[in-house]
């Protein structure tokens, strides 16, 4: 009986307290800088896309979220002839981002996509790409990896050794 | 004649605001007891709500399962906001103020509060459901067990005032009022209020964890309304009776006896809020047990006690 009192009076001395609720559309939510939300495509540091359409991301999506398809420049490099994300399956976990490559698909702070039509849920590659390269900004896949597009030849990478020819007997 | 009718319009009218605005004050109030907002996005701090809420209510599907008892699941929410509102003639608000005057005003305060326990009972048996089933058995035993307290509590207090008119109770307090000399009355009468009115911590008939609803599981729209609009009307009533039989109705100094009625009744509508917001519901066996075991022999005592003293002092 007198804990029920005491209870009471303790519940009662809430009145004084500051109160937990954010007024959100008001106040602004923090949210850490590795929040996962809306997914982006980033460009690397030349300003060229990042996507090589290797498809990972489609197969690591759980809920089956991404479909693109491949296309080659006269560069010879790979990029996404469409890249489409159906918002209203994603899920935001973040697979996709763990499985690129390339760093191309990132997740980023932003929630706020509520849309009245169902249809709008989906977002084109041109509602995808940004103008800059979000997490990693010095990375530029092609200048690290070892295939030979237009303005960099096999061997010319970062790290990489120009091939030998197994068929030279030169040291 | 017309003035009269005037005055009956009045209080009814406020009654109903009241009890519809305390379906804000009280979330509010929870809200501020636990560290939140409540509603306040309608109207300055959300006073709009409950016209949002009656929009809402109104335009719902007015719906009546295949399998219910129409005749009788369409009456249940009728009775409890006739009874409710009927105990409401007879408390006298102030001096002048009050419906009707009754020489058996407060037999009729408990003969309003029995007749609204017909209001769940029926309920939980027209709804032909389990679960109202089960609600609607828990009201009825909990409801008569609570009213047999409630009447005894208020023995003291009539032996004191002399009367069972309401209106000679409040004017026999006009020096002391009788929470001091019937504080145990005072104790057993609220607790029995809070279960008449199957308030929070002993809202046993609803218990919305286990019953899902209990007697009103199967009701919506605006009959789900009625229900719970009796409950808050119920609210008003009880801390309305506290004020009037105990904490000397209308009496206070400087300011006028209609506000004091209503800063008392407030201060008493506040607290049951706060018990809900504190204490948790008790089991069904421990409430029966705490009524039965400790209620009635505090009551009997106290009207022992009351009678005894009053017999000597004469």
């Amino acid at each position: 009986m007198l804990s029920q009192l005491r209870s009471l009076w303790w519940v009662f001395l809430h009145t004084f307290r500051k109160r937990d609720t954010l007024q959100y559309p008001e106040e602004e939510v923090y949210l850490p800088p590795r929040t996962r939300g809306r997914i982006v495509l980033s460009r690397d540091p030349d300003g060229e896309e990042r996507c090589v359409a290797c498809n990972l991301c489609a197969v690591a999506c759980p809920v089956d979220c991404i479909s693109l398809a491949k296309a080659e420049d006269d560069q010879g490099r790979w990029y996404p002839d469409f890249f489409r994300i159906n918002f209203s399956r994603c899920i935001y976990c973040g697979m996709c981002e763990e499985a690129c490559p390339t760093y191309a698909i990132q997740l980023i702070p932003d929630f706020e996509m509520a849309e009245y039509d169902r249809a709008n849920m989906v977002y084109e590659k041109d509602d995808l790409l940004i103008a800059g390269t979000g997490k990693y900004p010095d990375y530029n896949f092609y200048r690290v990896a070892g295939m030979a597009v237009g303005g960099k030849d096999k061997g010319e990478a970062e790290n990489e050794d120009y091939p030998i020819d197994p068929k030279s007997l030169m040291p | 004649m017309l003035l009269k009718i005037a005055e009956i319009l009045f209080i009814f009218g406020v009654l109903i605001l009241g009890a519809a605005a305390l379906t804000w004050v009280e979330r509010r109030l929870l809200g501020l007891w636990q560290d939140r907002y409540g509603p306040n996005r309608a109207g300055p701090l959300g006073i709009l709500q409950p016209v949002a809420d009656m929009v809402k209510i109104l335009t719902k599907e007015d719906w009546i399962p295949p399998f219910a008892d129409r005749v009788l699941y369409v009456i249940a929410p009728a009775i409890i906001i006739i009874a409710t509102f009927m105990v409401f003639a007879v408390i006298p608000l102030s001096p002048s103020l009050g419906v009707i005057e009754l020489n058996i005003g407060l037999l009729f305060f408990l003969a309003m509060a029995s007749l609204s326990v017909y209001s769940v009972v029926l309920a939980g048996w027209a709804s032909n459901s389990k679960y109202a089933l089960l609600g609607g058995v828990r009201a009825a035993s909990q409801m008569i067990s609570y009213e047999v307290f409630m009447a005894l509590s208020l023995a003291g207090v009539i032996m004191m005032a002399g009367s069972f008119n309401l209106r000679t109770i409040v004017e026999a307090q006009q020096g002391l009022w009788f929470v001091v000399p019937q504080f145990f009355g005072f104790v057993a009468f609220f607790v029995a209020g809070l279960a008449e009115s199957h308030r929070l911590p002993l809202d046993l008939p609803e218990s919305e964890h286990e019953l899902t609803a209990g007697f009103h599981t199967e009701y919506s729209g605006m009959k789900f309304g009625m229900f719970f609009l009796g409950e808050y009307v119920g609210v008003i009533v009880t801390s309305a009776m506290i004020v009037t039989l105990f904490m000397g109705g209308w009496h206070g100094p400087w300011l006028p006896p209609l506000v004091w009625f209503g800063l008392k009744m407030a201060f008493f509508v506040a607290l049951f809020v706060l018990l809900r917001a504190a204490i948790p519901r008790p089991r069904y066996d421990q409430l029966m047990a705490f009524g039965w075991k400790l209620l009635l022999p505090l009551t009997l005592a106290n009207a022992v006690i009351t009678g005894g003293v009053l017999l000597a002092g004469s």
